[in-house]
């Protein structure tokens, strides 16, 4: 199984800072299973059990933010058990690295869009052997061979003597089988629940009647609630602080410092805000980043005029380009972006008697154990980690859980703590997606055939810590991977520094890159009177693997994974194509545009279709056809995609996180606008049949929004933006 | 002070700061947790509850204003139109992370009792004031519609 190359180890640990030993944990089912007397639940392993009173129990090593996961994690083990879908339950898996790791990343951690692919196996291993034990204790008990045993929706059965049993009669005695070590897996002809439709969420119902929990829910007897006064600008200390007036707020109880700021810990979350607003903070802006937007702008636009490392060489670009019969150049801007999840951080923690316990919806359940258990002098299983729903994540609850840590070690740890952060919070002290300029210069020959392609990208590297060749493969992913087959490319890049956190957002690469290869690409067609669809087919006739490049700045072990496993690239844009109707005609004032991209391993296409007005224009449909493996819940990969779009949308729209003189301007959703209902489009998602192990899902689609949409409106008014969001102007 | 609230049909007496945003009392005093904070502006729509049937959004109404108007929570919403909701929203699992639905089950409520026979518009008016991050409005505008189409039969 090959490795994404978006998200090294050390990162995904890099919100608690610590540092571990590598684990090594192969693709195998861990069997810390009990065997157990007869009213004993079966459990074969870490994943499953299966209770006396007939229910199955999955459990879930990835956090579950929206993405459909634990539903996802469920139906695996449901598969191979044969499971009746109505028997199976999940529950979160506690802080357990040895059992619950994520086998791409090697630790346990929800990120990168590979929660299904690395569980793939293990999950279905793990349904697997608890069938084979049920069966085994079904044979022993009726005294049968087990190969005559079938079993079908929780029910086992021998039919020749017509003898039936359901999976909780048989938990204790299959308890006392031997576990299996090779079972066989289904081949995918068989599967009756992976791959149909209308299995549903198992998440669902508790969402709709407000009894869902998520990490801002949690209460405990005594809990009081923190809120944080943070530099107005990164990087900026507490120079003094006068408590005085926050403390004289009827229920502030405590007023503490951290290494984030400054803490109120009150009764109730009014009382800490109301207690927080009248502190009298004075902060030391030495070492800060006082710079805004517009600075940053200009020196960035400055660094297109120079040459950076190079992500990527083809051939000889910048001959090709004095050469050119004609060239096209544009820069683009992007700016910073706030994940803004409707569910702020929150974080409860609290002291138990030997250690301490946290509620979090961060996806590193590993590195909130590990950096709580380093910051309180702790071992590592001193402290449980209860994995809540995260209402929302998209990027922004990575590492946020030992702050609240800190705020219950500065109060002695004597009360629950509950960390919350407001919306005004969220968007000014949060991480974020980078600010890019981008320049563009494509050479074509007399013909209008592309001969050279340079891409240029400057901006901040999120995993800096193993560049190759100066290159955070990060930065350019989806510019220095494109599937176009062009003599001549390079794609640099400038690394900037600033004072500015960064993290990955949803979609990250490609939410920048892939907008200016395919509006670049749309320009192209536009000038040789080309038609997009027909241009993109053309360039995409040879498989990129089999051209020669002579720098491709990516770890060796990552290069096949960025390519798309040619021509499924190819298939995709086809199928999005014909089901958007491409080529027939559109009315007046509308257009439609088509973008293409390969992530995650997955490859996605769209189409969307625009009516402009004279000021305004409205995205009226966007169809999308997405090649993803196995979909192993349509309707939840379909959901995704949806999601995608919406996100997409808000990033191209309105997205925008500004700086003056170093402080966030935004402060909430009337200023860091997001799409609502009346902006959203008719979506249509389109699943390529596919018999490979699935892909990522969860972030692919949004990269090909932006450019589809900006494609459509240039159709439409032939206004073409290069520069984010649209709002921007 | 005391201060004297309805809430899902129950009398509750509670001791607050009258300018105590009527959200924090819900969820911190009553333990009524399914109501969310999203943004503190009114502008997000995860705190909406009904105020004498209507909705509001409770984290811009100081609880000193809420009188004698019953508050109903997601908690407390019932009757043949929320059933309609609750089994459009999981025939089409019309939920992402979940943060958004108590609230925007509150509206979609309160929008079909007051137009049982909404059009595209309706919908989009009734809901725009309810942001949903994961972006999956296309499938919350369908489950409008199923609950409709539900609640003719």
């Amino acid at each position: 199984m090959p490795e994404t190359p978006l998200l090294g180890r050390r990162s995904i640990l890099r919100g608690a800072a610590v540092a571990t030993t590598g684990l090594v944990i192969g693709l195998y089912v861990p069997e810390r299973g009990r065997a157990a007397g007869r009213s004993e639940p079966l459990a074969p392993n870490a994943f499953l059990r299966i209770s006396p009173e007939n229910e199955v129990t999955v459990v879930a090593k990835h956090v579950e933010w929206g993405q459909g996961i634990h539903t996802t994690l469920a139906m695996m083990i449901a598969e191979e058990l044969d499971a009746d879908w109505g028997q199976v339950r999940v529950v979160p898996a506690p802080a357990d690295p040895d059992l619950y790791a994520n086998l791409i990343f090697e630790a346990q951690v929800t990120a990168g869009s590979n929660s299904v692919r690395n569980s793939w196996e293990q999950y279905r291993r793990a349904g697997a052997t608890g069938r084979a034990m049920l069966v085994a204790a079904a044979a022993q008990r009726w005294n049968v061979p087990a190969a005559e045993i079938t079993v079908d929706q929780g029910v086992v059965r021998h039919s020749r003597t017509g003898r039936k049993a359901t999976f909780g009669e048989l938990a204790g005695a299959a308890a006392t089988q031997p576990v299996p070590t090779d079972v066989p897996l289904k081949d995918i002809g068989r599967f009756r629940l992976i791959g149909t439709q209308g299995v549903h969420r198992l998440d669902t119902p508790s969402k709709l009647d407000g009894s869902a929990r998520f990490a801002i829910d949690v209460t405990q007897p005594g809990m009081l609630t923190a809120l944080v006064a943070r530099s107005p600008r990164f990087g900026g200390r507490v120079a003094s602080v006068d408590r005085a007036a926050a403390l004289r707020v009827p229920g502030v109880r405590h007023v503490v410092q951290i290494p984030t700021g400054i803490a109120v810990v009150a009764d109730t979350f009014w009382a800490a805000k109301k207690g927080r607003d009248a502190l009298d903070v004075r902060w030391d802006d030495t070492g800060a980043e006082t710079r805004s937007t517009t600075d940053l702008v200009t020196e960035y636009r400055a660094l297109l005029d120079r040459r950076g490392d190079i992500a990527r060489k083809d051939g000889d670009a910048e001959r090709a380009l004095a050469g050119a019969a004609h060239t096209i150049t544009a820069d683009f801007e992007y700016p910073y972006l706030a994940h803004a999840p409707l569910e702020p951080v929150a974080v409860a923690v609290r002291r138990t008697r030997d250690g301490v316990e946290v509620w979090t919806g961060e996806g590193s359940v590993q590195g909130a154990q590990e950096g709580a258990a380093e910051l309180l002098g702790l071992t590592r299983e001193q402290v449980t980690v209860h994995s809540v729903y995260a209402g929302g994540s998209f990027g922004r609850k990575d590492g946020t859980t030992l702050e609240a840590v800190e705020i219950l070690r500065a109060i002695g740890g004597s009360a629950p703590v509950k960390l919350v952060w407001t919306r005004e919070d969220d968007l000014r002290h949060s991480f974020y997606r980078p600010m890019y300029v981008h320049r563009m210069t494509v050479g074509l020959d007399r013909r209008g055939d592309i001969t050279a392609w340079h891409h240029r990208i400057v901006g901040q590297s999120i995993f800096p810590w193993e560049p190759v060749n100066g290159v955070d493969w990060v930065s350019v992913d989806g510019a220095g991977n494109i599937p176009y087959d062009i003599p001549n490319i390079l794609v640099d890049l400038h690394t900037t520094q600033t004072g500015v956190p960064i993290n990955t957002l949803r979609g990250t690469a490609g939410a920048h890159t892939v907008y200016s290869v395919e509006t670049m690409l749309d320009d192209v067609a536009a000038r040789t009177g080309r038609d997009p669809l027909a241009l993109r087919r053309q360039l995409m006739s040879r498989d990129p693997n089999t051209k020669q490049i002579e720098i491709l700045s990516i770890a060796e072990a990552d290069r096949p994974t960025v390519f798309a496993e040619f021509p499924r690239q190819r298939r995709t844009l086809e199928l999005a194509a014909r089901r958007a109707g491409w080529g027939s005609r559109l009315g007046r004032g509308r257009g439609r545009g088509l973008a293409v991209h390969y992530g995650f391993l997955t490859s996605v296409a769209m189409v969307a279709e625009v009516t402009a007005h004279r000021e305004t224009f409205r995205v009226d449909r966007v169809v999308c056809a997405v090649d993803c493996g196995i979909a192993v819940n349509p309707d939840i990969v379909r959901s995704q995609i949806e999601g995608s779009v919406a996100w997409g949308l808000s990033i191209m729209l309105d997205g925008a996180i500004t700086l003056d003189r170093g402080v966030v301007q935004q402060s909430g959703f009337h200023d860091y606008r997001v799409l609502r209902m009346d902006q959203m489009p008719k979506v249509e998602v389109h699943i390529m049949p596919s018999s490979a192990p699935p892909k990522g899902v969860g972030q692919v689609a949004v990269a090909t929004v932006a450019p589809a949409v900006a494609n459509a409106l240039f159709a439409a008014t032939g206004r073409r933006v290069r520069r984010l969001p649209f709002s921007a102007g | 002070m005391t201060l004297r609230l309805t809430v899902n049909d129950q009398r509750r007496r509670v001791e607050t700061d009258p300018e105590t945003p009527l959200l924090w009392v819900i969820r911190e005093q009553l333990g009524l947790t399914g109501t969310k904070f999203g943004c503190g502006a009114g502008v997000c729509g995860a705190c909406t509850v009904q105020l004498d049937g209507k909705p509001v959004q409770s984290c811009s109404v100081p609880v000193g204003d809420v009188g004698r108007q019953p508050v109903t929570t997601i908690e407390g919403v019932d009757g043949p139109v929320a059933e309609a909701v609750r089994r459009a929203w999981l025939e089409l699992d019309a939920a992402e992370c979940g943060y958004c639905q108590p609230g925007m089950i509150v509206a979609a409520i309160a929008l079909l009792r007051r137009k049982p026979h909404c059009t595209d518009k309706d919908i989009d008016d009734a809901l725009r004031g309810n942001i949903c991050r994961c972006g999956i409005y296309d499938r919350i505008r369908a489950a409008v519609h199923l609950a409709a189409r539900k609640l003719e039969r």
